[in-house]
C-alpha cells in the first residue's frame, strides 16, 4: 500500500502527471465545446497515425504557437484550435492562408509554405485536441454529382457572398468572399464544413456530403463548360459590360466616326 | 428691353448679347483642299479598287455567314454553340462592315468633297402667311362660336376632361385590393422550419454554432400554389451563435432556442433577400443596397439606407427536436409601406 | 404616249422608275427639295445616328427573338441541353430564352447583338445630349426637339428595363424586387399600385407577359413617333454648325444629301451593325444561365441593374440609414422617396435648361451655328457639374465591386461617395468654369499674337523675343466668332417697381456672365498686326546683322 501510494505521489509529482492533467482537461473542455460546435462530418476512412501529431505537435509549436498559444488554447492573435479539425488545419494551411501574416481585415491566400506531409502532420496534431471536422472523404470530391442540385444549392447558400458564377463578392469593412475559380474541391468542401473566417458553417447536417458534392459537380461544370457567348468578361455582370459598352463598343465607333468626318488626304 | 412684341413681328431681340460693331469679318468658305485622288488617276483607281475588294470582302463574309450556319449544327455539347456563334458571328460582321467601310471609303476618296453653302430661311414663317393663318383661325373661332358661346364651350370642357376616365378606370382589374396580404405570410404557431429549397425539416441539435440555414416553411416547395409568393415573404435565416452573445429585450427572451435565432430573409429597404451572414461580425449583409444588420441585436440595422430591423420569428424545439414557428412574425415582413403599423 | 415612251427608253431604267413613281405620287419635288440638301459634317454630329442606327438593329433582332421567346410565367420543369437546369423549375420565359440561348442557332448570337445595341443605343443617345449641351444646340428653334430628345432618353431607358426583365432570371427578377419594394413605400397608393403592377402579390404571374406588351409594342412605338417629330424637326430646321469661315446662323454648311451624306450614312449603318456583331460575337453579354430562374431566396454578389439604370440604384444605396419617420400610424418612408425626388429633379432640370437659359440670355434671335463649350464657360460648368452628379451615383451602384476590385472597405467607399457626391459636383463646376475661361483667353492671346513658332531671336538691343506666326484668316475667324453676353441690372417695370423676376433673372445673369472673355475685335487684331509688324522688322534686322 505504501509503495503503491509513493508511486503515485511520485507520479503526482512528476511532469508527465501534470501533462496528464493538463491533457484530460483539455479533452473535457474540448469535449464539452464540441458539444455545441461539433459539426456532423463525413469520416475519413484513413486516420492519422500517433508520429504524425508528434511531427504535427512539432511543427505546431515552431510556426503556429506563438499566435494559437502552445496549446492551441488561443491568445489575443489567434483563435483556439480545439475542435476545429483536420479540415480547418487543412483549408488554412493547404490554401496558404495559414501562417497568418500582417493585420487586415481577412487573411489573404499567400503562397503554401508547407509540404502536403507537414500538412496532414499539423492537421493530425490538431485533430487529437478536440472532435471537429476531418478532412473530406475522396468519394465526395469527384464531382460526380448533380449538377442541378449543385447549381440549386449553390445559388441559395453560396452566390449571396461568392457571386452566381463563383467570381467573389464583398463583404464589411474590407472583407470579401474570393473568388473559386481556383479552388481544389477538397478546398471547397472543407471551407463550407470548416466555415473560415466570417464564412458561416454548412455542416453536413445542413448540406450533406452528397449535396456538397453536387455544388461541387456544379463549380467544376462552370469552370470547364465552353464560354457560348465568348469572352465572359470576369462574370461580374452588368457594371463590367456598362464600362466595355461605353468604352468598347461606343469608343470604337467614335474612333470610326472620326476617321469618316476627318478630310482624305 | 422689354417691349411686348406683335403677334406677327418676329422677335429678334438679342436679350443679353453683346453685339459689337466691329466684329472680325468672315472670310469665307475656306478653299476646296485637292485630294490625291482629284488629281492623280492613279490613285483615284487605287482607291476604286480598294472599295471594291471591300464590298468583295463583305460578300465573302456573308458567304461564310450562310455555311457556317449549317457546317456547325448545335447539339448537347457546348462547345457547338459557341462554334456556331463564332462563326456565324464573324460571317455576319464581315459582310455588314465590308459594305460600312466600302461605301464609307468611296466617299471620302471618289465622290466630290466640295463643301457647299445653303441658305437658311428663317424657321418663321413670313408675315403674311402668318396673318393669313392668323385669318383662318379667326374665321374658324366667328364661325364655330367657339369664344363666342361661353356654355358649349365649357360643357365641351367638361366632356372632353372626363371620357377619358372610363378608360382609365378598366384597367382596375389589373391586380386586387392588396387587402391583409402583405401582413401574414406562411408561418403559424407549429410550422415547422425546413431547409429551401427541398422541404426537410431542421432540428436544433443540427443548428451548430456559426451554421446559417436558409428556411422556409415546412410545406412549402416548388410545386406548390403560390410557391413564389408565399416565399418572397416567408424566407427565413436560421443561425446560431454563442447564446451569452444575444442581445435580448424582455419580450423577446423566449424567441430564441438556446443561441438558435431565425430572422425574416427579406430585406426592410426594397425587399432583396438579406443573405449575407458574416460569423464573427454576426452581421447581415443584403448585397443590394448594403443594409447591414446586427444578428444579436434583434438585426437592427447598422449600416445602410434601410430603416428598420428585420423582424424576427419567434421559435420554440418540439418533443422531437425539430425548430418550429411559435407564430407568425408579429409585424408585416419586408419593405415599408404607408400603413404598415395601421392595426388590422 | 409614244413620246415618254421613247424617252423612257432613252434615259434608260433609273429614268424610268423614277417617272412610273411620280406619275402616281408627284414625289420629284420632294426629290428636288431633299436630294441636295445640305449637312454639315463633323463626327459630333453623328451621334446622334449611332443611337438612332442601334434602334435599328434593336428592331430587326429584337424581332427574330419575338418568333422564339414566350412571355409566359407558368411554371415548368426545364429539359433542354444546359445540364446544370435539368430537372429544374422555371417558368416558361426562363425556358425558352435557354433555349434560344442554347437550341436555336444564332439565338445566343441575336440575343447578345440585342443586348449590346441596347447598351450601345441609350450610350449614344446619352454622349448626343451632352453633345447637343455643351455645344448649345438646344438653344432657340431646338428647345422643343431638346424635349423631345429628352422623352427618347426616358422611353429607351425604359425600353431596356422593360426588355432585361422578360427572362425573368435571378439578376432582373431581383431588379423587379427592388422596383416592387420602391413601389410598396409610395404614401398611400404603393401598394395599390404594386397589387396593379403584379396582378397581386410580387411577383406574381402576370408581369412578364405585362412588360412584354410594354416592351415590344407600347414603347417602340412611342420610340418611332418621338423618333419621327425628333427627325422632321432635325429636317425643318436644318441641321447645326460649328463656327468657322463661311458659317453663319443664316445657312448651313457642308455636303449634299445625294450622293456623299447619303454613302457615308448609309455606310455608317453598316459599320455600327457590324461593330455590334462583332462585340456580340466575341463577349457575353447577361450569362442567364449562371443566374438561374428568379426565385425570391437566392441572390448573386454583385446585383446591378444595366449601365442607364445603375444612377437609380446608386441613389438607392447612397442614401443614409434611419431616415424613415411615422406620422402617427403611418409610415414615411424618406430612404425611397427621397432618392426618387431627387432622381425626378435632376431629370426636370435637365429637361427645361433651355428653357431655364432662354429666360436668363433673353436672346430671341435663331442660332444655328454652334458653341465651342469653352466660350459658354458656365453652360459648361454646370453641364460638367451635372455629368459628375450622374456619373457619381452611377458609381454608388458598384460600391461592391469597388471594394472588392481595389481591396477597399465597402462601408469606406459609400461612405467617401455619399461625400463626394455633394462636393465633387461642386469642384467640377469651379475647375471646368476656370479651364473655359483659360482657354478663351489663350484663344484670345494666340487670335491677337498669333501662333508661337519656338524660334527665339535675340534683337540687337539684347532682348530676347519668341517669333509669333499670325494665324490665317480661316483660322483666325473660327477663334473670334462666338457670342458674348453680359449681365443685366434688375431695372424696375413700368410701375416702378423691381419685381422678384426681375431680381432673380439680374442674378442668374450675373452668376452665368459676370466673368466673361469677350472676342477680339478687328481693331484690337489690327493694333496687335500693326505690333507685330514692328517687331518683325527689328526680327529682320537682327538676322542680317547675324549673318
Amino acid at each position: 500500500m505504501r509503495k503503491l501510494k509513493n508511486k503515485l505521489n511520485g507520479l503526482r509529482r512528476s511532469p508527465r502527471s501534470l501533462i496528464a492533467v493538463l491533457f484530460a482537461g483539455l479533452i473535457v473542455v474540448g469535449s464539452g465545446y464540441t458539444a455545441v460546435s461539433a459539426a456532423v462530418s463525413s469520416d475519413r476512412k484513413v486516420s492519422f497515425t500517433a508520429e504524425q501529431v508528434d511531427y504535427g505537435k512539432k511543427l505546431f509549436l515552431s510556426n503556429c504557437a506563438s499566435c494559437h498559444g502552445k496549446n492551441a488554447e488561443g491568445t489575443a492573435n489567434g483563435p483556439s484550435l480545439i475542435g476545429v479539425g483536420a479540415a480547418s488545419v487543412d483549408f488554412q494551411v493547404s490554401t496558404g492562408r495559414m501562417p497568418g501574416a500582417a493585420s487586415g481585415p481577412q487573411l489573404q491566400v499567400k503562397p503554401v509554405q508547407f509540404t502536403e506531409e507537414e500538412v496532414n502532420a499539423m492537421a493530425a496534431y490538431v485533430a487529437s485536441l478536440g472532435v471537429g471536422p476531418s478532412i473530406p472523404d475522396e468519394a465526395y470530391l469527384q464531382a460526380n454529382g448533380d449538377p442541378t442540385k449543385g447549381g440549386e444549392l449553390f445559388r441559395i447558400n453560396c452566390a449571396m457572398c461568392h457571386n452566381a458564377a463563383g467570381a467573389g463578392g464583398a463583404l464589411t469593412e474590407g472583407k470579401y468572399a474570393p473568388s473559386l475559380d481556383h479552388s481544389s474541391p477538397k478546398t471547397i468542401y472543407e471551407a463550407m464544413v470548416t466555415g473560415p473566417q466570417n464564412m458561416p458553417v454548412f455542416n453536413d447536417a445542413n448540406i450533406s456530403p452528397e449535396e456538397k458534392n453536387d455544388i461541387i459537380t456544379y463549380l467544376v461544370y462552370l469552370r470547364n463548360s465552353a464560354s457560348v457567348g465568348g469572352e465572359e468578361l470576369g462574370g461580374l455582370g452588368p457594371v463590367v459590360e456598362g464600362l466595355v459598352s461605353w468604352f468598347g463598343l461606343l469608343g470604337i465607333i467614335i474612333a470610326i466616326t472620326i476617321w469618316l468626318g476627318a478630310k482624305s488626304n | 428691353m422689354s417691349e411686348k412684341s406683335n403677334d406677327i413681328e418676329v422677335s429678334q431681340e438679342t436679350g443679353l448679347a453683346v453685339v459689337k460693331p466691329d466684329a472680325v469679318r468672315d472670310p469665307g468658305i475656306e478653299p476646296h483642299r485637292v485630294r490625291m485622288t482629284d488629281k492623280s488617276p492613279k490613285h483615284a483607281k487605287n482607291a476604286a479598287r480598294q472599295v471594291a475588294l471591300l464590298f468583295a470582302l463583305s460578300m465573302l463574309g456573308s458567304a461564310f455567314a450562310l455555311w457556317a450556319y449549317f457546317a456547325f449544327p448545335i447539339n448537347e455539347d457546348l462547345t457547338t454553340v459557341r462554334q456556331n456563334t463564332l462563326f456565324l458571328g464573324i460571317g455576319i460582321t464581315l459582310g455588314l462592315l465590308g459594305i460600312g467601310i466600302g461605301a464609307i471609303h468611296w466617299a471620302k476618296t471618289l465622290m466630290p468633297d466640295h463643301e457647299v453653302a445653303e441658305d437658311r430661311h428663317l424657321i418663321a414663317s413670313p408675315e403674311d402667311k402668318r396673318a393669313a393663318a392668323i385669318e383662318i383661325i379667326n374665321l374658324a373661332n366667328q364661325e364655330s362660336g367657339f369664344t363666342r358661346r361661353k356654355l358649349i364651350r365649357r360643357t365641351l370642357y367638361g366632356a372632353l376632361a372626363l371620357f377619358p376616365l372610363p378608360g382609365l378606370i378598366i384597367f382596375g382589374d389589373l391586380g386586387p385590393n392588396p387587402g391583409n396580404t402583405l401582413r401574414h405570410t406562411k408561418w403559424k404557431a407549429g410550422t415547422r422550419l425546413a431547409r429551401d429549397p427541398y422541404g426537410t425539416p431542421i432540428k436544433a441539435s443540427d443548428v451548430t454554432i456559426g451554421s446559417v440555414y436558409h428556411a422556409v416553411p415546412e410545406g412549402l416547395v416548388p410545386g406548390t400554389e403560390h410557391y413564389l409568393e408565399e416565399k418572397a415573404k416567408a424566407a427565413v435565416l436560421l443561425v446560431r451563435v454563442e447564446p451569452d452573445k444575444l442581445i435580448e429585450t424582455e419580450e423577446r427572451k423566449n424567441w430564441s432556442y438556446q443561441g438558435i435565432v431565425a430572422y425574416s430573409k427579406i430585406c426592410t429597404h426594397v425587399g432583396c433577400p438579406v443573405a449575407l451572414y458574416e460569423q464573427h461580425t454576426h452581421h447581415l449583409l443584403c448585397p443590394c443596397h448594403q443594409s447591414t444588420f446586427d444578428l444579436v441585436d434583434s438585426c437592427k440595422v447598422v449600416f445602410g439606407p434601410a430603416s428598420r430591423p428585420l423582424p424576427q420569428l419567434p421559435i420554440y424545439v418540439d418533443e422531437e427536436g425539430y425548430l418550429r414557428a411559435q407564430s407568425d412574425f408579429h409585424e408585416p415582413v419586408g419593405p415599408s409601406f404607408w400603413d404598415r403599423s395601421v392595426k388590422s | 404616249m409614244s413620246n415618254t415612251t421613247s424617252t423612257q427608253k432613252k434615259n434608260g431604267f433609273l429614268a424610268g422608275t423614277a417617272n412610273y413613281v411620280d406619275e402616281r405620287l408627284g414625289v420629284a419635288g420632294v426629290l428636288k427639295e431633299f436630294g441636295r440638301k445640305v449637312f454639315p459634317d463633323h463626327w459630333s454630329f453623328m451621334l446622334g445616328e449611332v443611337a438612332l442606327y442601334s434602334f435599328l438593329v434593336l428592331l430587326l433582332s429584337g424581332t427574330f427573338l419575338t418568333f422564339f421567346f414566350q412571355p409566359s410565367m407558368t411554371e415548368v420543369v426545364y429539359d433542354g441541353v444546359y445540364a446544370p437546369l435539368k430537372g429544374a423549375h422555371m417558368s416558361i420565359a426562363y425556358a425558352s430564352s435557354l433555349d434560344i440561348t442554347f437550341e436555336v442557332r444564332g439565338g445566343l448570337l441575336m440575343r447578345q447583338v440585342h443586348h449590346w445595341s441596347a447598351l450601345l443605343f441609350v450610350a449614344a443617345a446619352g454622349l448626343h445630349m451632352l453633345r447637343v449641351f455643351f455645344t448649345g444646340a438646344f438653344r432657340k428653334p431646338r428647345e422643343m426637339n431638346w424635349v423631345v430628345g429628352f422623352v427618347l432618353f426616358i422611353l429607351g431607358m425604359g425600353a431596356g428595363f422593360t426588355g432585361y426583365s422578360l427572362p425573368d432570371d435571378l439578376l432582373s427578377g431581383n431588379g423587379l424586387r427592388i422596383i416592387d419594394g420602391m413601389i410598396k413605400g409610395i404614401p398611400f397608393i404603393g401598394t395599390w399600385i404594386s397589387s396593379f403592377l403584379f396582378g397581386g402579390e410580387f411577383p406574381g404571374t402576370a408581369i412578364v407577359g405585362r412588360l412584354y406588351s410594354l416592351h415590344i409594342m407600347l414603347i417602340p412605338a412611342l420610340i418611332l413617333v418621338f423618333l419621327a417629330i425628333h427627325l422632321v424637326m432635325l429636317v425643318l430646321h436644318k441641321h447645326t454648325h460649328y463656327s468657322g469661315a463661311g458659317k453663319k446662323d443664316t445657312n448651313v454648311v457642308g455636303y449634299p444629301l445625294m450622293p456623299v451624306y447619303v454613302a457615308k450614312a448609309g455606310g455608317f449603318f453598316f459599320i455600327v451593325f457590324g461593330v455590334i456583331m462583332l462585340i456580340s460575337t466575341f463577349f457575353t453579354i447577361n450569362p442567364i444561365w449562371n443566374y438561374g430562374g428568379y426565385d425570391p431566396s437566392p441572390v448573386s454578389a454583385g446585383t446591378q441593374p444595366d449601365w442607364y439604370i445603375g444612377w437609380l440604384d446608386g441613389a438607392l444605396r447612397l442614401a443614409p440609414s434611419h431616415m424613415e419617420f411615422m406620422i402617427g400610424d403611418f409610415t414615411v418612408s424618406m430612404n425611397i422617396l427621397i432618392p426618387l425626388a431627387v432622381s425626378l429633379l435632376f431629370l426636370a432640370l435637365v429637361a427645361l435648361y433651355p428653357f431655364i437659359e432662354n429666360w436668363i440670355t433673353g436672346d430671341k434671335r435663331e442660332h444655328h451655328v454652334l458653341d465651342r463649350p469653352r466660350n459658354a464657360p458656365v453652360r459648361t460648368a454646370i453641364g460638367a457639374a451635372g455629368v459628375m452628379f450622374y456619373a457619381i451615383l452611377w458609381a454608388g451602384a458598384s460600391t461592391d465591386l469597388i471594394a472588392t476590385q481595389f481591396k477597399m472597405s465597402l462601408n469606406q467607399v459609400l461612405t467617401a461617395m455619399q461625400i463626394s457626391l455633394i462636393v465633387l459636383p461642386i469642384v467640377s463646376f469651379i475647375v471646368t468654369k476656370r479651364i473655359c475661361l483659360a482657354l478663351q483667353r489663350k484663344d484670345r492671346e494666340i487670335a491677337l499674337h498669333g501662333r508661337e513658332t519656338g524660334r527665339i531671336v535675340r534683337l540687337p538691343h539684347g532682348e530676347y523675343i519668341e517669333v509669333h506666326e499670325p494665324l490665317d484668316k480661316y483660322d483666325l475667324y473660327k477663334l473670334v466668332d462666338f457670342k458674348d453676353y453680359q449681365p443685366t441690372l434688375a431695372r424696375p417695370n413700368a410701375a416702378g417697381k423691381i419685381t422678384v423676376r426681375a431680381r432673380i433673372r439680374a442674378s442668374l445673369s450675373k452668376f452665368y456672365f459676370k466673368d466673361r472673355v469677350s472676342p477680339a475685335t478687328q481693331r484690337e487684331i489690327e493694333e496687335a498686326r500693326h505690333h507685330a509688324e514692328e517687331i518683325e522688322q527689328q526680327v529682320q534686322k537682327a538676322i542680317e546683322l547675324a549673318k
